[in-house]
């Protein structure tokens, strides 16, 4: 069974709902994101995406756009990022690992390679968020056959297409709790509960919500329906914060530490 | 030939939809709307009267008879796109959009700008049709660019500065994807060149196969057959696909697109996409990109803010591919040349983007006997560039940083 499903299963039977912070890898450096991750998953993450930079981040707000030309200032390959798992299971990370990248990454590295990858590095899941149903035939089967869950993401503007996208997801589906990039916000699509209902009656699966999503209430609110929290450029915001802290030797698990408070704080 | 794109918006296997699932029904819509209205005609007639009474269409065919003589060799001649309204060939897309987003029910529209060509002729086309308009500009653009930014003003247009970035075309057109997923319920985003996600390519093609459609008859009349070769700047390239896209299907005439080399395609500072990029995504649709081997977008460099991006139309990927049109660069400095050498001969002051084309028939049409034709696409004037030529002639450093 895929790690992801017996998180889910876990969670449902202590009817918790999923915290998974996003974390941008080689955000400032690739030591400095293992530590991260080892960090946020004693504040109480029980999965963890973790973000390829990328040059032309298109679905990313300036928070994660940020964050990615930090990362990209020392060149980083697919291989690195993956890397950063092995290091954090090394380091006692038990959580399953999400790798959220575009499409032009992985088709460079070669899909067959890809996959090998991230099944030989205990990669559970992989969402690709410029790579709707209508693109996604081969990396969907490749996939399957690693073992890998594809997560699809549906947002507010899916419509008639969400039945189709939630027949052919695997893991949970990602629902996008507004229109528009990634970042924090104040107000949420204005249908959203309609819209998350419409995507539980759409299947079997448990649902999460991302995008915008920065504070404890926001989490409270989305965890009412839905089996997953996806915290993405709050915590980004939070390493952006503490980089002065990590850019030193004598402040560096200050740093690591503060960033882990936050997401602590999170957990409804 | 094959038709393309297919039904997936395939060009071969260039092209096809790699956006955001928001994004998806939106385009879904487009193309709906798109089938629909192109095939009704009334709204081809509203769209050909405007391109006649308002851009001025057709634009003439003009024999270059002194460029011609003083190259010796092929016959030049000159599809003079520059004469249209605003000033180049991009009033035949934001034309047919405009009246596109009007029939679809929208009030707002969007664009992307680089050289701020289709910046202008947006903000024109929203002035016309009494819609509201946003421009996404790049800073570096802006500045390279001011004449544009201040037409676009004029003409009622915001001008949204894009900081993020190369803070050029490919983040002015990131940025413009970014503000329509977050307001694709009430804004179309008329896309400016033949790039971007299906339909975006098919369309733009569409309403800017004009100048071939004319050019194509005019040689025909002028010339009694075919031309030999048709040549064009392609930076996105959709004054190319414009005029090759009639011509595709005469397998003698041989098609040219020139891309802009920067400094030379040996060093780092050049927009030469299918000399030097790979295939790739980017911007919603597989077509050749400039990038590293990790599969980053490497930022383009040009004296042509309308030729410095770093992907390419993806039927243009699939021309290439199959064999039917060939890719040549140009630097900036071959560039000026032509630019000075048309302006000098012809008394006709190109843009930087239509000098690339220009350059490229410098070295090709004295190879040619003087039987043979090229007609050239000189897709828009040199106005907006007087600035910067100035600066690059007159020895003052006006570079990028």
């Amino acid at each position: 069974m895929n790690p992801i499903d017996l998180v889910f299963e876990r969670l449902q039977a202590e009817k918790r709902t999923a915290l998974i912070p996003f974390i941008t890898t080689g955000d400032p450096d690739l030591r400095t994101t293992v530590d991260i991750v080892v960090e946020l998953e004693k504040a109480g993450a029980d999965m963890i995406e973790l973000g390829v930079p990328y040059s032309d981040p298109l679905a990313d707000g300036p928070v994660i756009q940020k964050a990615s030309e930090r990362a990209l200032r020392n060149p980083i390959t697919l291989e690195a990022c993956v890397d950063v798992a092995a290091k954090a299971r090394e380091a006692g990370v038990k959580m399953p690992f999400i790798l959220f990248t575009y499409y032009n990454p992985v088709l460079q590295y070669g899909l067959e390679r890809f996959f090998t990858l991230l099944h030989e590095q205990g990669i559970s899941g992989l969402i690709i968020p410029d790579l709707p149903i209508e693109e996604d035939g081969e990396v969907r089967e490749m996939a399957a056959e690693a073992g890998v869950h594809l997560v699809p993401l549906v947002a507010p503007t899916s419509k008639a297409r969400v039945q189709r996208i939630a027949a052919e997801a695997q893991g949970f589906v990602y629902c996008v709790s507004s229109l528009g990039v990634t970042g924090m916000r104040s107000e949420f699509h204005a249908g959203l509960e309609g819209f998350l209902e419409s995507v539980r009656e759409a299947t079997p699966l448990p649902i999460a919500v991302g995008f915008g999503i920065s504070s404890r209430e926001q989490v409270e609110r989305m965890s009412a329906s839905a089996d997953g929290v996806i915290v993405g450029s709050a915590i980004v915001r939070q390493v952006e914060e503490a980089l002065p802290l990590l850019s030193d030797e004598t402040t560096y698990r200050q740093g690591i530490e503060q960033i882990g408070r936050f997401v602590a704080g999170l957990r409804v | 030939m094959i038709q393309v794109p297919d039904a997936s918006g395939r060009f071969g296997k260039f092209g096809g939809r790699y956006v955001p699932e928001t994004l998806m029904n939106a385009l879904l819509e487009l193309e709906e709307a798109y089938k629909h209205y192109s095939q009704d005609p009334d709204f081809q007639a509203e769209v050909n009267e405007l391109l006649h009474t308002y851009s001025g269409r057709p634009t003439s065919l003009y024999f270059a008879e002194r460029l011609t003589r003083h190259l010796g060799g092929a016959k030049i001649y000159l599809k003079r796109e520059d004469l249209n309204h605003t000033g180049a060939h991009k009033i035949n897309n934001t034309i047919g959009q405009g009246v596109l987003a009007k029939r679809m029910g929208k009030k707002k529209i969007i664009a992307e700008t680089g050289a701020g060509q289709h910046g202008v002729a947006s903000a024109t086309i929203a002035a016309l049709l009494g819609l509201e308009c946003k421009v996404f500009m790049g800073e570096e653009d802006m500045k390279r660019q001011q004449l544009n930014v201040f037409r676009m003003q004029l003409l009622g247009a915001e001008v949204v500065p894009v900081l993020s970035g190369t803070r050029t075309l490919k983040d002015a057109c990131n940025e413009t994807l970014r503000y329509w997923v977050s307001n694709v319920d009430d804004t179309y985003y008329i896309l400016g060149s033949v790039t971007g996600p299906h339909p975006y390519p098919m369309i733009v093609r569409d309403f800017q196969r004009i100048i071939g459609d004319e050019a194509r008859e005019q040689i025909l009349k002028d010339e009694g057959r075919l031309p030999d070769y048709i040549v064009a700047a392609v930076g996105g390239g959709s004054n190319a696909m414009g005029i090759f896209y009639p011509f595709v299907g005469d397998e003698s005439v041989r098609l040219i697109g020139v891309e802009a080399a920067g400094r030379g395609v040996d060093t780092e500072e050049h927009a030469a996409t299918m000399t030097k990029g790979r295939h790739g995504v980017f911007q919603g649709s597989l077509s050749y990109v400039l990038q590293d081997e990790t599969g980053q977008v490497q930022p383009a460099h040009s004296i042509s803010a309308g030729l410095d991006y770093p992907g390419i139309g993806p039927e243009h990927a699939y021309l290439k591919d199959v064999g039917r049109a060939e890719y040549f660069p140009v630097t900036d400095a071959e560039a000026l040349e032509a630019l000075q050498l048309l302006s000098r001969t012809e008394g006709i002051i190109p843009a930087l983007e239509s000098a690339h084309a220009i350059a490229h028939v410098m070295k090709l049409a004295p190879s040619l006997p003087a039987g043979q034709t090229i007609v050239v696409s000189l897709s828009g004037r040199g106005d907006k560039d007087v600035e910067t030529i100035m600066g690059y002639l007159g020895g003052l450093k006006h570079e990028s940083n």
